[in-house]
């Protein structure tokens, strides 16, 4: 039974790293756009033949913030619960390619109308900017991809518990359901907006579009999608770290009792990007601020567990004192190093996500090139490191191959250029949005203004941080290209720790899906439905398209 | 489920901080007044130009050292872009966009409010401190975004 799953049977190897390899080549792509912003950014360059800063921006937010993320999180939740659960059925592992394939042509759309500049509308896509229905139609394959291998992951949990009666599922697989439960929720919100609203309105068969609705439906999803991106990070953090450390999971249901949580909170929460809009009571505001902070609650338990999970080890090998237990972690090992950088930049990104989710400091930095700065700490540097981390041994493991000492050197050299670059980057794009810098603007002096002009040097400091970026990004290239394809053949470990109490009752009592289903819709009705039902009494005429770009 | 002691006091002291953090914004929200901008005001966008105040956009005093500033925000302008404040002077500014969203943010200061079209926003803001403010488009509005700026002036009257 243990052998049989501990190696991820081949098919399904095949099929997490056709994912993996999206990801990457949108990293690709998504990082030399974001290169490239910087520098225009910085006044030293334009770009050549006509090619739009917008364009380059659109295609840096899409295929990072959607592309990366989702086909990764797929890839690696595909292999988590194959080697979990044991080996995907035919059925399953086929319906999971038609995922596969519908997310990829989506892909395929979108990238396309982005860069013949006929959606220059950014990842964001706010009406009544309207982008070619191409551009919509591809966003909607990449999201109805992923629902279709939602599902196939929902019916191998199902096969599971079916052939395990009166057991617990294995923490990992219990975590993918979870955060695709999550993920199916949230994106109702933005297939409700592409479908009903944006796509008619772009197609011509409707001449007018309801703003504030399109609005709050795509954050709706917006934010929750943060938690999308966030959960695998702290699957890997959970349940691989400490196995590759050699250690123990803290609490298993402590972990299951976490993601439930993000579970019920991460979705009723999408006004606090909303906090400047017209259209919304400011009573209905604070609700969402409420609900949002309480967020914290999951995240501390996270960390404590966390850093109880690292000292338990350090002192079983002997370590003394309050922080002796630091020097007994393996640093020199790539598969903790990167992810444990991604956790020490996460307790500044926590904390700037408090300050914008709050009424009165959201004020002064909603907009400005702070939040950028932001999610580059959270998105860009904790999830994404974690990602780096897990696929230096998850590509070795489904490739067959091993990753040798000079690739793990390489990769603690990535992980120290990741940081240095986002430091400088995302460092001086928070003092610049103190200062008034607003985001997702093109090099602008505005008419010589003293105000602007204290900017550029941030903005050239973001420059210096995004070319030493890019060159993390070149580096961790190599050395997934290197993992795939020409390292030396061998076996990799998928590193799954045990729990240090194994035969904790509440985790299966966690499982109770009608329960927390319910009372996550529960929780959206509350926060949504009357100030909904005020954003349609009371609407103002609606918009037609513009094409200003 | 067997909550370990460190973790019961490390989520307390979390779950207190969070419940201060709580009501400092709630306190300032509903007990000072420091509200988001929430105007329910509606507007047909495409009548921006014939719908006072924003017929006539520009600063209108309303009452002892209180003004009204009427402002309109299109692709890729603002209108009026050229403001005087009196020093001291209470100016509600009252914004409305004619076709896509903007944004309408004084660099450096709390007065930052999303423009959308069909919906006027309005912020209030006591204006102390003489000197040259930039007022900045701060949401994607298009390719002439970064150009899209205006001035206020604060001057001792």
């Amino acid at each position: 039974m243990m052998n049989e799953t501990m190696k991820v049977d081949r098919r399904d190897a095949k099929l997490a790293l056709a994912h993996i390899y999206v990801a990457f080549t949108a990293l690709a792509l998504g990082g030399l756009a974001g290169l490239l912003q910087t520098l225009v950014r910085s006044g030293k360059l334009q770009l050549p033949a006509g090619i739009s800063y917008y364009t380059i921006l659109t295609t840096h937010g899409t295929l990072l913030g959607l592309v990366l993320t989702t086909f990764f999180i797929i890839g690696f939740q595909f292999a988590a619960i194959s080697r979990t659960a044991g080996t995907l059925s035919d059925r399953v592992r086929f319906w999971s390619w038609v995922g596969f394939w519908t997310m990829t042509v989506g892909t395929a759309m979108t990238v396309f109308f982005i860069l013949t500049g006929q959606a220059s509308v950014l990842y964001t896509f706010y009406a009544p900017l309207q982008a070619h229905p191409g551009f919509y139609l591809g966003l909607t394959l990449l999201v109805v991809g992923s629902w279709i291998s939602g599902f196939a992951t929902f019916a191998h949990y199902a096969r599971w518990k079916k052939e395990h009666p009166g057991k617990a599922s294995p923490l990992l697989t219990f975590m993918a359901v979870t955060n695709m439960a999550l993920w199916l929720v949230c994106t109702l919100g933005v297939a409700a907006t592409v479908l009903f609203q944006l796509l008619p309105w772009s197609l011509g068969f409707v001449d007018r579009i309801n703003i504030l609705v399109s609005r709050t439906l795509f954050w709706y999803f917006g934010h929750p999608l943060v938690y999308f991106w966030l959960l695998p990070a702290y699957m890997v953090w959970y349940v691989c770290i400490p196995k590759i450390i050699g250690g123990k999971i803290f609490s298993d249901s402590l972990a299951r009792l976490a993601f439930i949580l993000f579970l019920f909170l991460s979705i009723p929460v999408g006004f606090h990007h909303q906090l400047l809009e017209p259209g919304i009571t400011p009573f209905w505001k604070f609700v969402q601020v409420v609900l949002t902070f309480m967020v914290v609650i999951p995240s501390l338990m996270t960390a404590f567990a966390m850093f109880a999970t690292f000292e338990a080890y350090g002192r079983s090998k002997g370590a003394t004192g309050l922080f002796g237990w630091l020097r007994k972690l393996p640093w020199g090992d790539a598969r903790f190093f990167a992810p444990f950088v991604g956790m020490v930049f996460f307790i500044p990104a926590g904390a700037g996500g408090i300050i914008n989710a709050s009424h009165q400091m959201d004020q002064v930095v909603h907009n400005t090139m702070w939040v950028t700065g932001h999610f580059h700490l959270t998105v860009a540097t904790t999830v994404v490191l974690t990602f780096f981390g897990a696929a230096y041994w998850l590509v070795p493991h489904l490739s067959g191959r091993v990753m040798t000492k000079a690739m793990n050197r390489l990769a603690i050299i990535q992980a120290v250029v990741w940081a240095i670059g986002m430091s400088f980057m995302s460092g001086s794009m928070h003092f610049e949005g103190l200062l008034g810098a607003p985001r997702r603007s093109a090099f602008s002096t505005y008419g010589n203004s003293p105000q602007a002009l204290e900017w550029i040097p941030y903005q050239i400091a973001q420059a210096v941080g995004g070319t030493i970026l890019f060159i993390g990004i070149i580096l961790v290239l190599v050395i997934i290209t290197n993992l795939a394809f020409f390292a030396p053949k061998g076996e990799t470990e998928f590193p799954v720790a045990e729990a240090a109490e194994p035969q904790e009752r509440a985790a299966l009592a966690l499982e109770n899906w009608k329960l927390w289903i319910g009372i996550t819709v529960a929780l959206i009705l509350i926060a949504y439905t009357v100030p909904f039902i005020d954003m349609i009494q009371n609407a103002p005429p609606g918009s037609k398209g513009y094409k200003l770009w | 489920m067997r909550i370990h002691k460190y973790e019961k006091i490390w989520l307390t002291f979390g779950i207190g901080c969070l419940f201060v953090f709580l009501t400092v914004v709630g306190v300032s929200a509903f007990a000072e007044g420091n509200q988001p901008p929430s105007c329910l005001t509606t507007i047909d966008p495409e009548k921006v130009d014939q719908t006072p105040p924003f017929n006539k956009p520009g600063l209108v005093k309303t009452g002892n050292n209180e003004y009204q500033l009427n402002m309109v925000a299109s692709a890729f302008t603002f209108t009026p872009n050229q403001i005087e404040i009196p020093k001291g002077a209470k100016v509600t500014i009252n914004i409305t966009s004619k076709d896509v969203i903007h944004g309408f943010e004084v660099a450096g200061t709390n007065v930052n409010m999303m423009v959308e079209p069909g919906y006027v926003n309005s912020f209030t803001k006591t204006f102390n401190q003489p000197g040259e403010y930039t007022i900045v488009c701060n949401e994607y509005c298009g390719a002439g975004h970064h150009m899209m700026y205006g001035r206020i002036k604060v001057v001792d009257k």
